[in-house]
């Protein structure tokens, strides 16, 4: 067991999460193969690194700043799966955007969750500049960025861990290496084997962990954000891991990488492999998991229906909220 | 009332403003210990400490992208761009960062962001010390444009830039620093964005403009004025968003208009403000709309022939004033 404040309750929450997400996502791919749902992105594979990594910051008030494969992280962070569903079929009601941004595109001011666009990387610099307020207000927050390695060839990337370590800014980078960018191949993005070994050259610690393990992602963050709040500055962390699905609705995979490449990583899918943990450490009966399994399907039937009923947007409020004043 | 220059007039904004309001925060290069390469920011790390007059490191879209970040948690950064010819790493934070997020949350996300930079050429600058770069930004919605032309506007100016609740570009003409000086009251004031200013009052040709042309113009409006040519000066002091019904209002009065600016003729402001006169002013006119505006070519050269013949003059602006006049 860990000694960072895990316990049994907050790893069936985690477990829960994680299996939540992985039901909202193959809700949403059913929804999108039956024309329902114009474009689905996915976390398929990054659960345990996305939920572990939620459950060891302030949810809520820590500022964490997703990219498009997050579905789990927002999950974990409060957005309900029917704010998921509103978002995915571009309601009125959606509080990521009103409808205005295509899915993935997270964004929730009352969970902390900044507001993302498409170009990559762009958020890396977000945290940093959160984490600056935070340093000059003293309020105590950490802010973390999420990115997949592909967005590491950005400068934008490099400019933020730079700012960050010299103003040793409370600010986690995370990295969520799936080992390709759509298409792409890590060893096409960077001469390197691993993402963290660049923090040596920005003055931070770099870390790496098993992405497919929440409670070790879950402590390396809690470690990371222990120390971005004692002002020791920022931490890059590698989370490796793989996605077990095409990048989008889309894309489709076969085209750059082998079946058995996938159902060889499948092998080590982060919710079998967890839930296998928990029963074996008993925290998690086959009763519970029955109870929980009906429950995320109440869940994502609610959501789903919800999102469905809801009003599109009125055209008339096209142009609403281009300026405050 | 003291007389101030144009810079110092930014300066004591600046400094005022710090001083009203602690979320407030400057930083960009060299803003901290030296004050800046023009010294805007002088004494202001001194007074209000590291923590609020940051030398940053030297990368512009870091600038402007930590600016948005610091923004949504609780600040109001006043970030610099040392050069505005330098903006343009930072361009997508600005274009489809800052000017978005008020629109792609549904009004539950904003960006109070002022990006001050000194822009504009006859300083010897070159290429990449001298351009004129806001109908970039213009064409954007989102985004907030000004160009002050005066120490008074200058002030005026700012103050709402900071108090307001998007990002606004802020251009300071780097030819006006040091030589336009004017009254500029000691208290704070507010201009508001969006209003143009007439001026010089005049009965044949209206000269739309703004930043530093707006004190060629009225130099070249005090010569012709000897010919009895008589000339209205409306300076725009914002060219997003533009004050639509100033500009009409002139056009309509004196039916002769001739807009004039710094940056390249083509896809430059004028263009925006020639299609609206003829949109709704068509029938006031007298002659057909002119525009004097920097040539296109791709930025300002350096050698001083080569420069000059790039730089709009009063000179220039008087014989196009002229002809229209004649016309």
């Amino acid at each position: 067991m860990s000694d960072k404040g895990l316990t049994p309750e907050l790893m069936l929450d985690m477990y829960y999460h994680m299996a939540l997400a992985r039901a909202v996502d193959d809700r949403m791919w059913i929804l999108n193969r039956q024309g329902r749902a114009p474009v689905v992105y996915t976390s398929n594979g990054h659960e345990a690194a996305q939920v572990g990594s939620a459950f060891a910051l302030n949810r809520g008030e820590d500022w964490i700043c997703p990219y498009y494969r997050d579905l789990a992280l927002v999950l974990a962070y409060g957005m309900t799966p029917r704010e998921i569903m509103l978002h995915l079929l571009g309601r009125a009601e959606d509080p990521n955007s009103g409808g205005r941004q295509m899915p993935a595109h997270w964004g929730h001011m009352k969970l902390h969750i900044l507001t993302g666009g498409s170009v990559v990387a762009t958020q890396d610099i977000h945290a940093t500049g959160l984490a600056l307020a935070s340093k000059v207000l003293k309020d105590g927050r950490v802010s973390v960025a999420y990115f997949g390695e592909g967005s590491t060839s950005q400068g934008e990337f490099h400019e933020a861990l730079n700012f960050a370590a010299v103003h040793k800014l409370p600010v986690i980078f995370f990295n969520e290496n799936n080992g390709y960018a759509i298409s792409v191949p890590a060893r096409k993005q960077m001469a390197i084997q691993d993402v963290a070994s660049r923090a040596v050259g920005y003055g931070m610690p770099g870390v790496i962990v098993d992405g497919n393990d929440p409670i070790k992602v879950y402590e390396v963050v809690k470690e990371a954000a222990d120390r971005a709040r004692r002002g020791d500055g920022p931490t890059l962390i590698e989370a490796k891991t793989y996605r077990f699905v095409p990048h989008s609705s889309d894309d489709d995979d076969r085209a750059y990488r082998s079946r058995e490449e996938v159902a060889e990583a499948k092998k080590r899918d982060p919710l079998t492999v967890f839930a296998a943990y928990l029963k074996e450490a008993g925290i998690l009966t086959e009763d519970k998991l029955a109870e929980m399994q009906q429950k995320i399907k109440d869940a994502v039937n609610d959501a789903t229906d919800y999102a469905e009923k809801a009003a599109l947007p009125d055209p008339s409020t096209l142009a609403d909220h281009v300026y405050g004043s | 009332m003291a007389v101030l220059s144009y810079l110092e007039a930014i300066r004591e904004t600046l400094r005022q403003e710090l001083r009203r309001d602690s979320r407030i925060i400057i930083y960009g290069e060299d803003v901290g210990v030296r004050g800046g390469v023009f010294r805007v920011t002088e004494g202001l790390q001194k007074e209000f400490g590291e923590e609020r007059v940051i030398d940053s490191p030297l990368a512009e879209a870091a600038i402007i992208g930590t600016a948005i970040g610091a923004a949504v948690n609780g600040l109001r950064p006043v970030p610099e761009i040392q050069f505005a010819d330098f903006i343009f790493p930072a361009i997508n934070q600005i274009i489809q960062e800052a000017a978005r997020i008020r629109y792609r949350s549904n009004g539950t996300f904003s960006v109070p962001l002022v990006i001050r930079a000194p822009f504009g050429g006859g300083v010897h600058g070159a290429l990449y010390h001298s351009q004129s770069v806001e109908a970039f930004f213009a064409h954007v919605p989102g985004l907030k444009v000004v160009v002050p032309g005066t120490p008074y506007d200058a002030k005026g100016l700012l103050a709402a830039a900071i108090q307001d609740e998007d990002p606004v570009l802020y251009f300071e003409h780097k030819a006006a620093y040091r030589s336009l000086k004017g009254e500029v009251p000691d208290e704070r004031y507010i201009i508001p964005i969006g209003q143009a200013d007439l001026k010089r009052q005049g009965q044949d040709v209206s000269i739309i403009t703004y930043g530093l042309m707006v004190s060629y113009a009225l130099k070249a409006a005090e010569e012709l004025e000897k010919e009895g040519i008589s000339v209205e000066v409306l300076d725009l002091r914002t060219v997003r968003p533009l004050d639509v019904d100033a500009i009409l209002e002139t056009a309509k009065k004196t039916g002769k208009v001739l807009v004039l600016h710094e940056d390249n003729l083509t896809g430059g402001l004028g263009g925006e403000i020639s299609a609206l006169i003829s949109e709704h002013a068509l029938f006031y006119l007298d002659a057909p709309i002119m525009r004097l505006a920097g040539p296109d070519v791709p930025a300002m050269p350096y050698s001083p022939p080569l420069e000059h013949a790039f730089m709009v003059t009063p000179e220039k602006i008087r014989d196009k004033a002229r002809e229209l006049a004649k016309y």
